[in-house]
């Protein structure tokens, strides 16, 4: 199965980098991405299917984060091709091959039980990501995507330095060395202790890189502003969900060697000051694609910090990597059409979005209402489950900090956002209007997350739950 | 015997970062870390007292890829961008040897705790490794030519490559996974070598990406 998920979207992406007809090529996406959801849905629904010989198994956290990223790609890759379809004047050739790249190698990371493959997967991500950063050919999209190459591949160096420290770690202690999950969990009570911390610390930094936390974040507001909206949807929501989940196999590994202590000290005050960094760059923020990128910086620290509380804010924090991957779907996609629309990222040249674009700028308000923990959507639910968590765990000062940047966060994005939406739409009209397949993705994806956060269904509380219990049961 | 020879090689490799750090030209610094990179291979068939598939595999890959292929394309670049010289880095030539110096010796301290010492060979891989690391730092965060900037990560890269000729007998995969961080090298120069960039920032002066900065 495992080889199903990876070969199918890199076999498709191989097609599209073939074939030569600009208009069809996109229609390969919402085909591939129909075919690798659907592969999720009976992976998800039948467990046999999840256990692979060797070093590819999905386990529950896995399971979580797979679902996360391909529900993302599966609307985004609809929206992809009525982007593309206003596009055609360039060639989508490497584009759509990315984003098919992407997905293969997001099932690379889900499944992998080895970290070095992990590792090499979340490397791969950050390769086939770069020429759609590229896309526009412009001379500021050449360099951020200059930046996102050299901040991620420094970020990927130290994530394989850390890794290489942790083999380390038992080959000190006299222990055959190994990388892979089932043999690093049990010994790692084992696992010399300082090079351990040392790892956790590189691992930290390497995947902090590629999630985009503060100070790390440095490439993440040129990349997400140059970037279509597709990508920006895509790497806040999936790229930065695998890196997470390759953090949390080293945190687990930590877990297990009884450091949780040192690690969850760390963790706090990471997650912590990514959000106030975020916090602060949004205020006063006038390009509203780089006031996305400042959020995703924001929900980095949120589920850092949730890592950080432990075992009582676990189920809300991996319920907020799901709400916030879908919200920045919401967001991005709803940037995209208004940056179309206006021809221009700045709230000086940008404001009567209701007008102008009606849905767009509807599903962009409602977007930032749940992005910023509204109650009733979605992400209300998550961050409120990790708040709670922390002031359980006695993270009082913590939990405090930590109301009050998002409080910060809502007043700094929503000048913004009122800005955007609000107001008279510049007399300048352009041809551009929301058309079926760049509308109807979004308002599926925000129906998704104002439904979960009425009402989450069952079987995704027990998949939540069993994850959870998955990362305790080494704890 | 064999763990003085090695010795004097990882020695030789740390004076080399110390050279790359205090050079301004960068046609100097490519060969510097073409050399070390080569003198990787040479570190690897030492290490281990028995000949292994994987450490021949190491050294050829360092020789082959670090120390021919790598020195060859980064000179191509530099002679299509018309550059020959590192001017005003953010640190001086001067004061960067000296942070270089001061983080070697703190890579030697840190190493030589005997709480992370242990049952090693009495050689000096690690503080090599993580010494050519943080001179890869030094090199990347304050050069603002985009070439220096890539000779730095390829310094980073030789030291993280050290370490993994520590693990090479008990993970074969550390090879080939090091062996990918040159596909941003690659990129990097290939990027820097075809129009779209090298017309793009000219001079290859990454302070003139101004028009991104808050």
């Amino acid at each position: 199965m495992v080889y199903a998920m990876v070969l199918f979207p890199l076999f498709m992406a191989g097609i599209a980098a073939a074939i030569p007809m600009n208009r069809v090529r996109p229609w390969l996406l919402p085909f591939s991405a129909v075919i690798h959801f659907s592969l999720t849905v009976l992976v998800l629904v039948s467990p046999e299917l999840a256990h692979e010989t060797g070093w590819f198994v999905l386990d529950p956290v896995g399971k979580v984060i797979l679902l996360v990223v391909d529900t993302l790609v599966l609307f985004s890759s609809f929206y992809a091709v009525g982007y593309l379809m206003q596009r055609l004047e360039r060639s989508n050739r490497f584009f759509t091959a990315g984003i098919l790249g992407f997905l293969g190698l997001t099932s690379v990371v889900t499944w992998s039980h080895h970290l070095g493959v992990t590792w090499v997967a979340i490397e791969g991500t950050t390769l086939v990501t770069a020429p759609l950063i590229y896309f526009n050919r412009t001379k500021t999209s050449i360099e951020a995507t200059w930046r996102y190459l050299l901040v991620g591949s420094v970020g990927i160096a130290l994530a394989l330095l850390g890794t290489f420290f942790l083999a380390y770690a038992l080959l000190r202690q006299g222990i055959t060395p190994s990388l892979l999950l089932e043999d690093l969990v049990p010994l790692s009570p084992e696992l010399s202790k300082p090079w351990l911390r040392a790892a956790f610390i590189l691992l930290l930094i390497g995947f902090g890189t590629k999630m985009g936390l503060a100070p790390m974040h440095t490439w993440k507001p040129d990349a997400y502003g140059e970037a279509p909206a597709v990508v920006g949807a895509i790497l806040a929501g999936g790229v930065t969900s695998c890196a997470f989940l390759a953090f949390l196999r080293v945190y687990q590994i930590c877990l297990a060697a009884g450091e949780g202590a040192f690690a969850s000290r760390i963790l706090l005050y990471m997650g912590l000051f990514s959000m106030a960094v975020a916090g602060l760059f949004m205020v006063g923020q006038r390009d509203f694609k780089r006031l996305l990128a400042y959020s995703s910086v924001e929900h980095m620290g949120i589920l850092i910090f949730g890592l950080g509380v432990g075992a009582p804010a676990l189920f809300g924090t991996l319920l907020h990597v799901m709400m916030n991957a879908l919200t920045k779907g919401v967001l991005f996609l709803s940037a995209g059409n208004i940056h179309r629309a206006y021809n221009s990222r700045n709230i000086g040249q940008v404001h009567g979005a209701f007008r102008r674009l009606p849905v767009s700028g509807i599903l962009f308000f409602l977007g930032f209402l749940a992005i910023t923990a509204s109650p009733p959507f979605g992400p209300f639910v998550s961050i409120f489950a990790i708040v709670t968590g922390a002031f359980d765990a006695g993270k009082t000062p913590g939990a405090v900090l930590f109301l009050l940047f998002l409080l910060l966060v809502f007043f700094g994005m929503g000048r913004t956002v009122l800005a955007v939406t609000l107001g008279e739409s510049p007399s300048r009209e352009s041809q551009y209007r929301d058309t079926f397949l760049t509308a109807a993705p979004i308002i599926l994806v925000m129906a998704l997350v104002l439904a979960l956060g009425l009402y989450l269904p069952t079987p995704l509380t027990e998949l939540l739950q069993e994850a959870v219990s998955f990362m305790e049961k080494w704890s | 015997m064999m763990v003085d020879l090695l010795n004097a090689i990882l020695v030789i490799i740390l004076v080399m970062n110390l050279f790359a750090l205090g050079t301004s030209r960068i046609l100097a610094v490519i060969r510097i870390i073409g050399a070390q990179g080569a003198l990787l291979g040479a570190v690897s068939l030492l290490l281990h007292e028995h000949l292994s598939m994987p450490s021949v595999l190491a050294a050829a890959v360092a020789i082959v890829f670090k120390g021919i292929i790598i020195p060859a394309i980064m000179i191509r670049a530099l002679r299509d961008a018309h550059i020959k010289r590192e001017v005003e880095p953010l640190i001086g030539f001067i004061p960067s040897i000296l942070l270089g110096a001061i983080a070697t010796a703190f890579a030697l301290l840190f190493s030589g705790e005997p709480v992370l010492m242990g049952q090693e060979p009495a050689n000096l891989i690690v503080p090599t490794s993580l010494a050519t690391v943080l001179v890869g730092f030094i090199l990347l965060t304050t050069r603002f030519k985009a070439l220096s900037q890539v000779l730095g990560y390829l310094a980073l890269e030789n030291g993280i490559y050290i370490f993994s000729l520590l693990l090479v007998e008990a993970i074969p995969l550390v090879v080939e996974m090091g062996m990918l961080l040159d596909l941003f090298v690659g990129i990097f120069v290939i990027s820097i070598i075809t129009n779209h960039i090298n017309r793009a920032f000219a001079s290859m002066d990454t302070r003139r990406l101004v028009s991104l900065k808050e």
